[in-house]
């Protein structure tokens, strides 16, 4: 045992904290303000995120980190250290057998059940924000649900790249009224946001808890003749040869050779771990980590 | 027949100063009405006040609604306001800068207010952010640049084609051809005066240019110290002037 507080944060930052969280809950996309507190690494790094997994962290939790959908990443490791030192809870890299994931940038491949809670990291929560400088503006445009200016970005994507290019924090409309940011997941996992699973997003420099509750309808907006598409590489994954998971793309040498593999390191050894190979993968080796 | 704005004894102060006061006029469909007066007169006040950008202290701004006929836009909640501010009511604003997203391209500046209420077909928006470029004589290749890489004159005619996209009755002009050099004036001038000839549209011009008015406007109101001093038609006012401060703002124009 440590003699930090149970999580780090102190009880009372832990329940201003949770009254954000039930607020963001009961309205969905709505970003709730929070006293965000310093925490011992750079904003950026998912102060947030921690902030948020505090809070809603017990000792009976399992814990799971990933960074851009990897549990071996610097960030991932450290966040998830972080916990083990700080709350002494178990930690699994296997999505299934966490009850609390902490993300970054992907949501897992695995489907998510009832009894999972997934905490995104956010860098900017404000969707509308590099296209409205002021935040009295933005709010005002979230109170009276002026959202046209969103699709301003989607047309100028068009116009300029000739489809719309967004490719990830790809603007959605949370159960038919508020316009939120998912963070920077890539746009393949937009469809995933309607979910069994909670789902809670920390914001930690910009001072902002937003939710979307189990169940939630989630739309990507989009134009009529131009609709919302999920995208990933054209490829199967070369290591466990699944065709349905997002992938990363690696320059293996300077002669243009290239391999793609799952971003979710959980998700492709597990069905390395059942027998699938990939065009480029050797059979799985219990040992070879 | 119904006017399309009613405003009555409007107030406005700046602490114990006057912004503007007692002003009353009824505005027709159709019709163009000028605001003239020296810097500091209260005519950029009193536009605010009429288009619900400032609150006045006192009276009230009707305006002939599609659905309700004659309300009451001070009174109203802030997004029925909000709302006639992107349909009904256009509002050109002296620096271009002010009216447009100058990093958003020409056509998305334009589509934005279609965006607003709701157009959701890229082909459409695109189709009348084309066409309106092309009826403020802005060519259709300029589409996709930014308004940073247009004139200043040109940046002046791409706020106009943005405002009257959703075919608003009732536009706010604050010195629309303020800082612009007087060849680019005068097209401008020209294209305002089709423009509101060919879509019936009302205005009010507030200007200190009394050139402006005279090619544009129907009515004059002349403002002085925050209040109205002599109203009348337009060449009435200019060539008859009654009152001593007109009669000096009128003598004041330089002849060439």
């Amino acid at each position: 045992m440590s003699d930090y507080n149970f999580a780090y944060l102190d009880e009372q930052t832990k329940r201003m904290i949770r009254r954000a969280i039930l607020k963001g809950l009961a309205i969905p996309g709505y970003q709730v303000p929070f006293a965000s507190r310093e925490m011992p690494m750079p904003y950026g790094w998912g102060t947030g995120g921690v902030q948020v997994s505090a809070a809603v962290l017990t000792p009976d939790d399992t814990f799971k980190v990933i960074d851009q959908g990897a549990d071996d990443t610097t960030n991932a490791v450290s966040i998830r250290r972080f916990f083990q030192k700080t709350a002494g809870v178990a930690v699994t890299e296997v999505t299934s057998e966490a009850s609390v994931i902490q993300t970054r940038h992907r949501i897992p491949e695995e489907v998510l059940r009832e009894d999972q809670i997934l905490v995104y990291q956010v860098p900017i929560p404000e969707p509308l924000r590099f296209l409205e400088p002021s935040e009295v503006e933005t709010r005002k445009m979230h109170a009276l649900e002026e959202y046209g200016l969103m699709h301003v970005k989607l047309y100028e994507d068009i116009s300029l790249h000739g489809d719309i290019a967004t490719a990830y924090a790809y603007p959605v409309k949370v159960e038919g009224r508020y316009v939120m940011d998912p963070s920077p997941i890539p746009k393949f996992d937009n469809p995933k946001l309607e979910m069994s699973a909670i789902q809670l997003f920390g914001a930690g420099r910009e001072q902002r808890i937003y939710a979307i509750p189990p169940y939630t309808q989630v739309v990507s907006l989009d134009f009529d003749d131009y609709p919302f598409r999920p995208t990933k590489a054209d490829h199967a994954c070369d290591l466990c040869g699944a065709g349905d998971s997002y992938l990363d793309e690696l320059i293996v040498d300077d002669k243009g050779g290239r391999m793609f593999m799952c971003s979710d390191t959980d998700y492709c050894s597990t069905r390395r771990r059942h027998g699938h190979v990939g065009a480029k993968g050797v059979p799985y080796d219990e040992d070879a980590a | 027949m119904t006017p399309l704005l009613q405003v009555e004894d409007i107030a406005k102060f700046y602490g114990a100063r006057i912004g503007c006061s007692d002003v009353s006029f009824d505005l027709y469909p159709g019709e163009v009405m000028g605001i003239v007066g020296e810097s500091g007169s209260g005519k950029s006040t009193l536009l605010n006040c009429l288009a619900g950008h400032n609150t006045p202290d006192r009276g009230t701004v009707r305006f002939d609604t599609r659905a309700d006929g004659l309300r009451d836009t001070i009174t109203m909640s802030e997004p029925e306001r909000r709302m006639l501010g992107r349909t009904d009511w256009a509002f050109v604003h002296q620096h271009a800068r002010d009216g447009l997203r100058m990093n958003v391209s020409a056509g998305g500046n334009v589509g934005e207010r279609l965006m607003a209420v709701n157009a959701r077909h890229y082909g459409e928006i695109r189709a009348s952010a084309i066409d309106w470029l092309g009826r403020v004589e802005i060519s259709e290749d300029r589409i996709d640049d930014r308004p940073t890489t247009f004139s200043g004159g040109m940046q002046q005619r791409l706020q106009i084609a943005r405002n009257l996209v959703t075919g608003p009755r009732l536009v706010f002009m604050d010195e629309p051809t303020g800082g612009l050099d007087v060849s680019v004036q005068a097209r401008l001038l020209d294209l305002l005066r089709g423009l509101v000839r060919e879509m019936n549209l009302s205005a009010i011009i507030v200007t200190h240019d009394l050139a402006v008015v005279r090619l544009l406007a129907d009515r004059l109101m002349v403002m002085k110290d925050g209040r109205v001093i002599e109203t009348g038609l337009t060449d009435q006012v200019l060539d008859d002037p009654q009152h001593a401060y007109t009669q000096l703002l009128v003598s004041s124009v330089l002849q060439v």
